[in-house]
């Protein structure tokens, strides 16, 4: 039995068939639409590698079935940077050295984004770290997060503020 | 993962009835349930979705003062929500210090209900566990129990209840609304979990088909508002299952605790409300003498279940930290690190 | 031609020109926009999809596999089983060389350790494979299984680590406790680690007849191709390994591992290309681990606080069929200086894959041993943990009196006890507590590792548009190969990096050797460095024997290389550029290749180490065990840095390390059946963001003439040693209870109130 599928994914509207109702959003991403970007590092909800934005909120895509998904809106960090020019947060990933291997690093900006329009955080370091503990990193690229998170943060209440 | 039908009901009562198939279950958010099937620990047949049902996402104030909160309410809105946090600060902070922000945007109140033990005997579908599958015998006993239940525990089942959200819920008296076959109903949470006895196996009071649609907090749970802390204790910051937590409400006039709720996590098969404990605070001042006897009674039938003595006493003095932050007040805002003792303040309130 | 080329950099940001420079990660733009392609994320057409069946017992044998269920589900197209495989050219058990470890590819039906491959599902999709996987239900003809340090007969290793002898003896050891004024005895141990890299091993095969492309992760993809050659009777040149990006590595990607030969065999068997990727929990097993120690240490000091000996002895495990010896006692032999020192060693064989291994091999185990030893002796003495290294400072290396090569421990010592405010230290513990009333905890430790350097080669050359390119296979598991090798590229060849081509990550370039040790950055980097030297000397030779070129007869004179052209050394008004030259030649590229060895008379004449001192401090909630690290300053000695940038992101990640070794990381073994009960992340702890604190790094100047060309010292291991210990000995600090047992538990600190 093949089930009907409509995602938004990266704002494009997909339209396809599932065959199975075991596919999580993770695998229908990596394995049949080729966006392999979103990493699978454990597959149980315990690394936050598969961090994507659904409707607007972070989530861990190996926890979510696909046809539950039907009708979501989709974005993964293939959709974030607009061509050549880098979202902010991607960008300072890069500057504040961010990541080492990279491995979880399309989970932590995805992450990062979705902290911020939760707007809980704000520029307190402490929170921030609390907000991105979903998202392991084994090189132990930390610092260097927070670090760019915080910029980012402070950088858009700056422009709030100044707008 | 097995291959299942799935199944995406319109209505409750349709849901209802999908659900009532043996081999069938429900899905929510899946944080806990596809970890199960991924493991192997859950190989249901049919899924009913219940992620479309309408109307089961809202929070709403009743007549009568009661809160009702719907079963398909995702835990990070409820402790987003600035009214509902402010009413009831120690189920947001709880609900903030579990899982992680991503697991906490997608499970719901419903799921967070009805999580399973995180047992790794449980957890692994070739080692004997009663509670998985009944009669076939207990590898957490003698086996590696060191985060294991210290009360209410049986011979066949030493697990512990993991969740955070449970144990304030508990406290405050939630009550769980439930539809099933012959109709809706409702259930204490305390009653909701059962104590595993001979029967680990039956984990909830729930029958087939039955479908949670919604918790309520009554009235009276706001009264606590100026004096709930939630606690815990764990092995990492952040993004770790409790090693024992503790809900802690009071509600103080004129020097005296007129009445205190309080409710222990990670030591037993449910959510353990400490009703003795509570007695001996009710009347007393808040001043460490009554917090420590308080912490005695609540922990006076707990016993070891293996490697896990520990508990018990960390337990006492969850406690009575606890009931110590409860008294000095509930923060305005809710510290950076949720009902970590390394939130500011948090050790000498 | 590799299809992973750096040509320039979008992103970087550059103060001046190349080596020393703190450019940003040439590959950040890849990787910020997950367009940096994994092994996981190929997908050639017609790829299927495999998914190993392990097993749940730690000793037996396979007695029945449901095969039938399994092809029975849909999607499924094979399963490989050691009565259904592809036959190998030789037996993987067979240790060809010292490199060589053994694997389990289905060769038979013995089961060594639990989590052993036993089977192989190849499906269509990945969902089938997975659960045609579980329907295998094995049966098992089980036997008792020996786990735990306790378990089996003991016996000494004929060696330990790489070829390190297990005994090692300088002095008299009873003499010098007999000797001493004071003396401590005590025992510390350390739990079972997995390397637990973000990125599960994976490997997508495809053989095309009797050539094999394979994209997995490996530190060392030319001894990699020389294992997929041995085992499937190939000449190494019809093998491609690409491995660009590593998801982590950690030393458990440096040896080629079962499940990634499965991988190829599973492809061969069906074939097809195949995918084949580990999930978290079956990375707790044939993949490599750190094993555990118990670590006895005897100390004895004169009347002056002075070292009479130092008695390490370790005890670990291997597995029950391949040795790999944790060489933990091996960490005394260098850093404090006194008249005995001993390491020893003995082992047990247990049923667990074979231990590997895993970031500061035998440093990290044995440093935290040793750093609380020295905490407790310090104590002992009354003296002040600083004062007392800085008291039995090694001059030379102890055990074999040869000089260092440089050593600015000292400077470590003082600028990082400056940064941190150690003189404010009271020498007693649970003296300090913070403002919120936690108890607060002061501790340091000493870092060491040893500047190694191994083989390999690059190829330089310079094309007739005056750019450059540099060809290695080196590897970037995080360290930041693709940048800084391009860094020392670019110097090597006398060019702004935006000029050099650099190509890296596959096995058909030149051997780059291997990204272990902390010796990748010194190894490649110098064989790049002499390939560019080189080839500027072959070009040079072109113009200076030419007469139409300015640097005509500059022979003796000599030139120098700098922005794309060569100038006379003693008149730099007299230049010609790269391209000049080539274009007057007729020659579209000129290259040549270079090695990086190690200098064998160096390395006879100077001991070679980097250094560190590492302060932690720590708040713990006694009444309630908690623990947090609040603060840590490291303090590094590394010989030349080659990009600030990244060297301060290794020497985080290592501090991180360290303190997840004192406070987090262990597998629980059940003792009955050697099962690990925590095989995934979420029980398995590593530090989440919240455990990690604000930490400084500082880099101590140090200029070492003898190390290599380069002065290259490595920093990847470097950080966890040191730190293990500071955070160990902050926490006694803050609480005056000494733990032993790592990682240190709620419960060892909820002491009466």
């Amino acid at each position: 039995m093949t089930h009907s599928i409509s995602l938004t994914v990266n704002g494009a509207r997909r339209d396809f068939q599932l065959d199975d109702p075991r596919v999580t959003l993770l695998d229908l991403l990596r394995e049949r639409l080729q966006l392999t970007g979103t990493k699978k590092g454990c597959d149980r909800g315990q690394c936050g590698a598969c961090t994507i934005l659904v409707d607007g909120k972070r989530i861990n895509s190996c926890l979510a079935l696909a046809i539950s998904h039907d009708g979501a809106d989709i974005l993964t960090i293939e959709g974030v940077a607009r061509g050549d020019q880098l979202h902010p947060v991607q960008a300072a990933f890069i500057a504040h050295d961010g990541f080492q291997c990279g491995f979880c690093t399309p989970g932590q900006i995805m992450s990062a984004i979705g902290m911020m329009r939760e707007a809980q955080a704000g520029d307190d370091p402490e929170r921030i770290r609390e907000c991105m503990s979903g998202n392991l990193c084994r090189c132990g690229a930390y610092a260097g997060i927070v670090d760019a998170v915080l910029e980012v943060q402070t950088s858009e209440a700056n422009q709030r503020r100044s707008a | 993962m097995k291959p299942f039908d799935y199944v995406r009901p319109a209505t409750i009562a349709e849901a209802v009835t999908a659900a009532a198939q043996p081999g069938a279950t429900y899905l929510a958010a899946g944080t806990n349930l596809l970890d199960l099937m991924k493991g192997g620990v859950s190989r249901p047949d049919r899924l009913v979705d219940v992620t479309h049902l309408q109307g089961l996402d809202k929070i709403e104030h009743l007549a009568d003062g009661a809160l009702r909160i719907g079963a398909l309410v995702r835990n990070a809105d409820l402790a987003h929500d600035a009214a509902f946090a402010k009413a009831h600060p120690a189920i947001a902070e709880a609900l903030l210090s579990g899982a992680s922000a991503q697991l906490r945007n997608a499970a719901t109140v419903g799921g967070n209900l009805l999580q399973r033990t995180r047992c790794a005997y449980f957890y692994d579908p070739t080692s004997r566990c009663n509670r998985r599958e009944a009669g076939s015998g207990c590898d957490a006993r003698g086996g590696e129990n060191r985060l294991h239940a210290v009360l209410g525990w049986s011979e066949n089942c030493i697990a512990t209840h993991p969740s955070d959200f449970c144990v304030p819920l508990v406290a405050l008296d939630a009550i769980v609304e439930i539809e099933g076959k012959s109709g809706r109903r409702e259930l204490p949470l305390d009653e909701l979990h059962r104590l595993p006895g001979a029967a680990p196996q039956r984990e909830t009071a729930l029958e087939p088909g039955d479908l949670i649609v919604a918790v309520r907090l009554p009235a009276t749970a706001r009264d606590f508002a100026g004096h709930a802390r939630y606690l815990k204790v764990r092995e990492r910051t952040s993004y770790a299952f409790a090693v024992v937590s503790a809900a802690a409400a009071l509600r103080i006039e004129n020097g005296k605790i007129r009445e205190a709720r309080l409710a222990l996590g990670g030591v037993a098969a449910k959510p353990w409300r400490a009703r003795a404990a509570e007695a001996v605070l009710k009347g007393a001042a808040p001043e460490p003498s009554a917090f420590s006897e308080a912490a005695q009674a609540a922990l006076t039938d707990a016993k070891p279940s293996g490697d896990n003595a520990f508990k018990i006493e960390l337990a006492r003095r969850i406690v009575v930290r606890a009931l110590t932050l409860a008294a000095a007040g509930t923060p305005a805002r809710i510290p950076a690190l949720p009902a970590s003792p390394f939130a500011s303040g948090a050790l000498h309130a | 031609m590799p299809e992973i080329s750096l040509t320039s950099a979008p992103a970087h940001i550059r103060h001046g020109s190349n080596i020393g420079q703190p450019l940003t990660r040439r590959d950040g733009v890849l990787k910020v926009k997950g367009q940096a392609a994994y092994a996981a994320d190929h997908h050639p057409p017609g790829m299927l999809f495999a998914v190993i069946a392990v097993s749940s017992i730690a000793r037996g044998r396979v007695a029945a596999l449901d095969v039938a269920a399994a092809k029975g589900h849909k999607g499924v197209v094979d399963v490989m089983t050691s009565k259904h495989r592809p036959e190998l050219a030789i037996d993987p058990d067979i240790k060809t060389n010292p490199f060589v470890f053994r694997m389990e590819v289905l060769q038979s039906d013995e089961i060594r350790y639990a989590n052993q491959p036993i089977a192989v599902v190849i499906a269509e999709t990945l969902e089938a494979a997975t659960e045609g996987a579980a329907l295998l239900a094995p049966r098992y003809d089980a036997l008792a299984p020996r786990v735990g340090l306790d378990a089996g007969e003991t016996f000494a290793p004929p060696v330990v680590g790489v070829g390190n002898p297990a005994e090692v003896q300088h002095g008299d050891i009873d003499a010098g406790l007999a000797a001493a004024a004071k003396r401590i005895e005590a025992t510390y141990e350390t739990p079972p680690q997995y390397h637990n890299a973000m990125e599960p091993h994976a490997i997508v095969a495809s053989w095309d007849g009797d050539t094999l492309s394979i994209d997995t992760p490996s530190q060392a993809m030319v001894m990699a191709r020389a294992r997929v050659a041995e085992l499937f009777g190939l000449v190494p040149e019809k093998i491609r390994i690409c491995s660009p990006f590593l998801g982590g590595g950690f030393g458990s990607k440096g040896f080629l591992t079962g499940p990634q030969i499965l991988g190829v065999m599973a492809a061969k068997l069906v074939g097809k290309p195949v995918k084949l990727v580990l999930r978290r929990e079956q990375m707790y097993g044939p993949v490599g681990h750190r094993a555990p120690t118990r670590q006895r240490l005897r100390m004895g000091i004169d009347a002056e606080g002075r070292f009479t000996a130092i008695d390490h002895h370790a005890k670990t495990v291997s597995s029950s069929y391949d040795d790999f010896y944790e060489p933990a006692a091996d960490a005394s032999h260098t850093l404090y200086a006194s008249p005995a020192i001993r390491s020893s060693h003995e082992a047990a064989r247990v049923d667990t894959g074979t231990p590997l291994f895993m970031r500061a091999p035998g440093e990290a185990t044995g440093s935290i041993a040793l750093e609380s030893a020295i905490d407790e002796m310090a104590l002992a003495c009354g003296m002040d943990p600083l004062a007392f290294r800085l008291t039995n400072y090694a001059e030379v290396e102890p055990t074999t009196g040869k000089p260092f090569s440089s050593k600015a421990l000292r400077a470590c010592y003082e600028q990082g006890a400056a940064r941190f405010g150690w003189a404010k230290r009271p020498l007693a513990p649970r003296q300090m507590r913070d403002d919120s009333g936690l108890l607060v905890g002061w501790g340091m430790g000493t870092a060491t590792f040893p500047a190694l350097m191994f083989q390999a080669e690059a190829r330089a050359a310079i094309r007739r548009d005056g750019t450059g390119v540099m060809e290695i296979g080196a590897h970037d598991m995080g360290q930041g190969a693709w940048t800084a090798l391009a860094q020392i590229a670019a110097d090597g060849l006398g060019l702004d990096v935006d000029r050099v081509e650099f190509r890296s990550g596959t096995s058909d370039l030149p051997d780059g050797g291997i990204a272990g040790g902390s010796a990748h950055t010194a190894t490649a980097g110098n064989a790049i460095h002499n390939a560019g030297a080189a080839v500027i000397a072959r070009l040079a030779d072109l113009a200076t024997r030419d007469e139409r070129s300015p640097l005509f007869g500059a022979g003796n004179a000599g030139v120098v290389a700098r922005d794309g052209k060569l100038f006379r050394r003693d008149d730099e008004s007299r230049g010609e550029s790269y391209a000049d030259i080539l274009a007057r030649a007729g020659l579209a590229e000129i290259d040549a290749r270079g090695t990086g060895a190690p200098n064998p008379t160096a390395q006879t004449d100077y001991a070679m180490h980097a250094h560190g001192a590492v302060f932690a401090e720590v708040k713990v909630d006694s009444e309630l065990g908690q623990i947090r690290v609040s603060r840590m300053v490291g303090a590094f000695a590394a010989g030349r840095i080659i990009n600030p940038h990244l060297v301060r992101s290794q020497l985080l990640g290592g501090m991180i390390w360290g303190l997840s070794f004192a406070l987090h990381e262990e597998a629980i073994t059940d003792r009955r059946t050697g099962r690990i009960m925590n095989a995934d992340l979420g029980e398995y702890h590593i530090p989440v963001n919240a455990d990690v604190p604000p930490m400084d790094v500082l880099t101590v100047e140090e200029h070492d003439p003898h190390v290599n060309a380069l002065g290259i010292k490595g920093v990847g291991e470097i950080g966890i040693t040191g730190s293990a210990g500071a955070v160990a000995n902050a926490v006694w600090h803050a609480t005056g209870v000494r733990v032993r047992r790592f990682p240190i538990r709620i419960e060892e600190l909820l002491t009466p109130l």
